[in-house]
């Protein structure tokens, strides 16, 4: 038996495909002859079978360098922008780190690491590499407190659903993701770009809304994925007119109703799909139905290599799309003894659909009673002058908690009907939810805080 | 308004939200009598600490909960604005 041939990035790049490209705010790169030059000032073979920290800060030539080093390095760690600088020495022990690759060499002079290649705007190769081994993609789970933690990705489970998908469904698709691609949801479209034959429009930092969704236009993007948060600043800042994509993808956070419809009526032509997924547990499965939430009946089979069961309420999935381990000293058991991943996210069965209400480590808690802040946003959310909310607790002196709801209106609802919204809200809760999950505040804001990985600040929680 | 008038037509408002039929407000009255549940008790005193910006039963760490209307008016004209 021969061994499995080591598919690598590289791969599917190739001049066979004419125009594809990569871009941002700032630049247009073309991937059609991408496999002649590099980033790496032609140092690419000083890498060869070592851990490299991926300190680029620069997202585009990030995503290039990925390409180059994938199937020559032992593990490469993607670092998101906003990685705080305190972690990283942490960090880069776990990973056992023994090359740097960043566009600001100059940060790494006085450190022990021992090699510290620079980055920078792809040049002309003098030298062709070849896929030497399988690369070992680390990645930073996007909790918001502590050290983030490592988790282990192989290509193949990376781009399992791209796979699984088909080619078909993408072909000559110009993508483009609100997340960067140092996250896994970013990572995800740029993978989809690169090994379905696309090409990549990026975001850029600072760059305003309007300006950005023009740049999407202009470049002809024909499908998009964000957050459900990056969706709702989208449908608010009045720019969805003037964008016209194909396919329209959330995924990261609960893709409620109302968002699902305020899409679909923003692009009336576009396909409309919410996919599961998460940094360890992979995708697991993609809804085009327009519904929240999914089928029940996908739970308890395999399906597309994916298998799904709801235990202690929670979603638990086993694939070969799933990280393989969490890496580090002190690195915990990333599956169960059977294989599976717990995702944390708690699942109820209404009907014939599992609806998503909440985060297991998000509970707020109501006077002793456990509440998932989301389970009250789906029905805020869903009044048609609401276009986005916040639900938390707010300490008191009484019950120890109360249910304190921020709202930010839609942009053509009347705020000099606020009392008469702020009832119709009561009122819609009361019938749908249990009496001490009703909102005892609701306040009207202009702006709720998004955090660095696109979803809903939560600092309560 | 007066503090005292804040708080009586806050108590209105939240029997309103709430469906409780408030007997008529006055001192002697005892906060059981409201028919005010621990809820209701709850969004008061968050709605007039956003409104009067004090909250009396958390300034001190031994703070009484007021027995009577009278009690709870009081706990809040006493603390100085």
């Amino acid at each position: 038996m021969s061994p499995r041939e080591t598919f690598a990035l590289r791969d599917y790049l190739g001049p066979s495909l004419k125009g594809r490209t990569i871009s941002d705010a700032q630049r247009v790169v073309s991937l059609t002859d991408i496999l002649e030059h590099t980033c790496l000032g032609d140092r690419l073979g000083e890498l060869a079978g070592r851990s490299v920290l991926m300190a680029v800060s620069d997202q585009l030539i990030s995503g290039l360098v990925m390409t180059e080093i994938d199937g020559v390095a032992r593990r490469m760690l993607l670092c998101p922008p906003d990685l705080n600088a305190d972690h990283l020495q942490s960090l880069m022990e776990d990973a056992d780190i023994d090359a740097v690759v960043t566009d600001q060499p100059e940060r790494w002079t006085d450190t022990d690491v021992k090699l510290v290649i620079p980055a920078g705007p792809p040049a002309r190769a003098a030298t062709q590499v070849k896929t030497e081994r399988g690369t070992e993609w680390l990645m930073l789970t996007s909790g918001t407190s502590g050290v983030p933690k490592i988790v282990g990705h192989t290509l193949e489970a990376l781009t399992g659903a791209i796979v699984a998908d088909g080619p078909a469904r993408s072909a000559a698709a110009v993508w483009a993701t609100f997340y960067d691609i140092r996250r896994y949801g970013g990572l995800q479209i740029f993978l989809r770009a690169i090994v379905g034959g696309g090409s990549m429009v990026l975001s850029s930092p600072h760059e305003a809304l309007a300006d950005h969704v023009a740049r999407l236009q202009a470049r002809g993007v024909t499908h998009i994925s964000g957050t459900p948060s990056h969706w709702r600043k989208l449908l608010m800042s009045g720019s969805a007119s003037s964008f016209f994509p194909r396919y329209v993808r959330l995924s990261g956070e609960i893709a409620d109703q109302a968002v699902l419809d305020g899409l679909s009526a923003a692009f009336p032509a576009a396909s409309i799909g919410h996919a599961y997924a998460s940094t360890e547990a992979g995708v697991g499965f993609a809804v085009n139905d327009g519904r929240e939430g999914f089928p029940a009946d996908i739970v308890g089979v395999v399906r597309d290599g994916v298998e799904m069961k709801v235990e202690d309420g929670s979603l638990r999935i086993r694939s070969r799309r799933t990280a393989h381990a969490y890496v580090g000293r002190n690195a915990a058991e990333l599956a169960d003894r059977d294989g599976f991943v717990d995702t944390g996210d708690i699942v109820e069965l209404r009907g014939d659909r599992y609806h998503f209400v909440g985060r297991r480590g998000g509970i707020i808690n109501i006077g002793g009673l456990k509440v998932h802040p989301e389970e009250i946003e789906a029905i805020v959310n869903r009044q048609l002058e609401v276009r986005m909310s916040r639900a938390k607790s707010r300490r008191s002196p009484i019950t120890g908690g109360i249910v304190v709801v921020d709202v930010i209106l839609a942009d053509d609802a009347d705020a000099s009907r606020s009392d008469e919204i702020r009832k119709a809200i009561l009122a819609d809760c009361k019938a749908s939810l249990a009496p001490h999950k009703v909102p005892a505040m609701i306040k009207f804001v202009s702006s709720l805080d998004i955090t660095a990985a696109g979803k809903l600040a939560r600092h309560d929680a | 308004m007066s503090v005292r008038l804040k708080i009586i037509s806050a108590m209105r408002q939240i029997a309103e939200e709430q469906k409780v039929t408030l007997p008529p407000l006055d001192d002697a009255l005892s906060l059981h009598e409201t028919g005010f549940d621990s809820l209701a008790f709850a969004i008061l005193v968050a709605r007039l600490e956003d409104d009067l910006g004090i909250d009396p039963f958390t300034i001190s760490e031994n703070a009484t909960f007021p027995l009577t209307v009278g009690d709870f008016i009081e706990a809040y004209e006493n603390v100085p604005a």
